[in-house]
């Protein structure tokens, strides 16, 4: 008897074993796809009939960031990834300082600090987070177009780091967790809410400060439309988002697709790293519940 | 029914029991969000109310200088020596002022018709072509927004002039003395310290989001179309509301509407559903107890979450192209993306999956994990079976900590621009839509209709942003106002 449970227990485990295989070989595919065949030497578009590359090179990631390619009329073309890159290193810093003092910022007050208007400011924040993104993104482009700073680098920086100030519910709920005992102990001590901020909210909460720091980071890599809808066909500003879609464009595929290919790779590796550490952060944030007191 | 007798029922009963109980809650639920939007405008007005007799009381009662204030700002706060403030609260009076005369006054006087001057070309005396710019009602109906935002600050800042003055007359009938700038500034670190934190952050919002959000609003009851000729346009009330329910419409904008409106619905219960179901299966499969190698499974799950979607959805367009690699590797030629209308929606349904279930996944793996062990400890004393274990303790468990969770995901689904886009971008085009393919949502078609290459009309696109808005804004505060979380907010402090 208890070896068949033992027995049925073990062919479960196998199934199980074999599903989730077969799951992560399916999830995982495409990033092999991508990463091998940005390492295809063969310059030729898709469809020349293999599905797995024969001969290796690392001749497109030299091509992405050299400007140079085997076609000379394309050279002329103002696809230039190396320029896009650092257009969203800069956009991406800028953006996250801006946004990470302003999340923190209104998540420490509403948490923390009691006033008259605090109720109706939270759901006012709320009832903008749900409209469609675009509705906003739309008429800001106009907005930007009136003001001259349509396809400029700055106006990309302050979309970003706008409305960031709404994002604050996760900063929140790990500054609720924070035991008021500390801030009244601190105020009796005379100290003033600033301080209180700053000398120990702050350095209290290093996983979630990480955490928005991180995420701030990411957003200008990741976001697509936003960056499209302002810059439009101004290349020389192009983020790395919009740039890699660009290569796809049906005009530059054909001489493009082995760069768009590693270009991915390039972004993709180090925002994936970021990521899988802000998620550490993250759960080290939510589950530490912040400091017992 | 009391709790001895819904712990006695099954599975099946329960599920039935509490699915009944969440249909028989919805009338209430929805009741309940009525009443508190109507509370809320209840308040609002009588807030205005209020407003409106202290402003009648605080003129009878005040002196002199607080009676002037209510012409000239900070006059009260200046005679009752309380000079930087004066000052400040007249300068924003001066600004206004000026700004009125020389902005805000014409283009508010321009709202009404939002321009009439037409641009026109004519030659001058060497024969060159001038043009002549007329009026823009875009610009008009932007300056106009703006100058109503600008007047809204002001007079909340009138306001609290007048609160001022006031507060200022009584402080001196007592005999105090207005304290200096120094305490007033130290002040806004300590006692005042909300508006020092809050005041950047409330200024961001309003110019880019606040105030493009009313503009949009705004478009949607203009008949602005986005094509570069239209510079003048006019009011036209609800008719582009209209359009959208008006399925006889020779442009076949209602029937595109209702088609894609239908669409959406389908994919957003269909994507919703779909991740729900499968990415719990899976996370139970690696949660399971014996299975090992858990964090490496879950690793390669959230990866895909940890490339940048844009990368990811990018890469799939391209596998699933009529020569790409999942093609050839079957040996067909299959056109995934941009043939057959329902082979093309159910690859982006089976797509969305592979980019939603590890999100599922990394969730449930979550709660599964804070189930409390001694639940399944007793358990096994009583001599449950493993299968027991799971129907009475895990299953219950995980749907009833992650019922909000799923309309969440749904309000989410059916603003998911990124998977459509990216993948199809709405293709295959329909030929009887206005600007819309087959797999187009309602984001994505609203997107067309006002950057996209083809048809446009600006004012549809409006009105479709505000519907989704309704549909998704009352969705959520069912949730918020039914959420624990939202009630006991300090539970934990």
């Amino acid at each position: 008897m208890i070896k068949s449970y033992k027995f049925r227990r073990a062919l479960a485990n196998t199934i199980i074993y074999i599903i989730l295989g077969v799951m992560c070989i399916i999830w995982v595919m495409p990033f092999v796809y991508l990463l091998l065949h940005s390492l295809r030497l063969d310059g030729a578009p898709v469809g020349n009939g293999e599905v797995l590359p024969r001969q290796f090179t690392f001749q497109n990631y030299i091509d992405l960031f050299t400007g140079q390619s085997s076609n000379a009329e394309v050279q002329a073309q103002s696809l230039n990834f190396p320029r896009w890159f650092l257009n969203t290193f800069v956009v991406a810093i800028f953006s996250c300082i801006i946004s990470t003092l302003s999340v923190l910022m209104v998540s420490y007050t509403f948490s923390r600090l009691r006033f008259g208007a605090r109720k109706t400011l939270m759901n006012i924040a709320m009832i903008l987070g749900m409209f469609p993104g675009f509705m906003t993104m739309i008429a800001m482009y106009y907005l930007l177009k009136i003001m001259g700073l349509q396809g400029q680098m700055v106006s990309l920086v302050l979309c970003y780091s706008c409305g960031a100030g709404l994002g604050f519910q996760i900063s929140k709920g790990f500054f609720d967790t924070i035991p008021r005992a500390l801030d009244e102990a601190a105020t009796i001590d005379g100290a003033t809410r600033n301080q209180i901020f700053w000398k120990i909210i702050l350095p209290m909460s290093k996983p979630i400060v990480v955490y928005t720091v991180l995420t701030a980071f990411i957003g200008p890599w990741t976001d697509f439309i936003l960056a499209k809808i302002i810059m439009q066909d101004n290349y020389d500003n192009y983020t790395v988002a919009i740039g890699l879609q660009k290569m796809l464009a049906n005009e530059y595929k054909t001489t493009y697709y082995q760069q768009f290919l590693a270009g991915s790779v390039v972004v993709a590796v180090p925002i994936t790293l970021l990521f899988l550490k802000m998620q550490k952060y993250y759960v080290e944030g939510v589950t530490a519940g912040g400091v017992k007191g | 029914m009391t709790y001895v007798e819904y712990k006695q029922l099954n599975p099946f009963q329960k599920f039935a029991y509490n699915f009944k109980k969440f249909f028989k809650n919805l009338p209430g639920a929805v009741g309940r969000f009525f009443k508190t939007i109507g509370l809320a405008i209840v308040h609002f007005f009588v807030g205005i109310g209020k407003g409106f007799k202290n402003y009648g009381t605080t003129f009878v009662k005040g002196d002199w200088a607080t009676k002037l204030s209510y012409i000239i700002f900070g006059f009260g706060d200046f005679h009752k020596g309380k000079y930087y403030k004066g000052i400040l609260y007249f300068l924003v009076e001066v600004l206004y002022a000026l700004f009125m005369i020389f902005f805000g006054g014409s283009q508010l006087a321009l709202l009404p018709s939002l321009g009439y001057l037409k641009q026109y070309d004519y030659e001058d005396a060497d024969g060159f072509t001038v043009t002549v710019l007329g009026h823009q009602s875009m610009q008009i109906l932007l300056f106009a927004t703006l100058t109503i935002v600008v007047t809204i600050v002001v007079f909340v800042v009138y306001i609290s002039n007048i609160k001022d003055a006031y507060r200022h007359q009584v402080m001196r009938e007592n005999g105090e003395k207005p304290t200096s700038l120094k305490t007033d500034a130290k002040e806004f670190l300590d006692g005042k310290y909300h508006i020092t934190l809050l005041s950047f952050p409330i200024l961001m919002i309003s110019v880019f989001n606040i105030l493009p959000l009313i503009f949009m609003i705004l478009i949607a009851f203009t008949n602005y179309d986005g094509n570069a000729h239209n510079v003048l346009f006019d009011w036209v009330g609800l008719e582009k509301f209209g359009d959208l329910f008006n399925v006889l419409d020779s442009a076949n904008k209602g029937k595109t509407f209702l088609g894609v409106a239908g669409w959406t619905l389908i994919w957003a219960v269909a994507a919703t559903f779909s991740n729900y179901i499968l990415g719990l299966i899976v996370a139970l499969m690696i949660n399971k107890k014996g299975i090992k190698l858990k964090s490496v499974f879950r690793t390669m799950f959230v990866i895909t979450i940890a490339v940048p979607q844009f990368v990811s959805l990018l890469v799939m367009n391209q596998i699933l192209a009529e020569e790409g690699a999942l093609n050839l590797l079957l040996g067909t030629r299959i056109n995934f993306l941009g043939g057959e209308p329902w082979v093309a929606r159910l690859t982006v349904i089976l797509v969305n999956c592979w980019v939603g279930i590890p999100y599922t996944i990394l969730s449930m793996s979550g709660i599964l994990m804070n189930i409390p062990e001694d639940l399944y400890e007793s358990a096994r004393i009583d001599g449950a079976s493993p299968y027991k274990t799971f129907t009475k303790i895990t299953l219950p468990y995980m749907i009833f900590v992650t019922t909000p969770q799923l309309i969440t995901q749904f309000v989410g689904n059916i603003n998911n621009f990124n998977v459509i886009f990216l993948l199809t971008n709405g293709s295959p085009t329909n030929p009887d839509y206005f600007s819309a393919g087959y797999t187009d949502i309602l984001v994505t078609w609203l997107y067309n209709i006002s950057m996209g290459g083809g048809k446009k009309d600006y004012g549809l696109a409006s009105a479709i942003g505000i519907l989704v808005f309704i549909i998704c804004a009352t969705l959520s505060l069912i949730i918020y106002n039914n959420s624990k979380s939202m009630k006991d907010e300090e539970a934990f402090s």
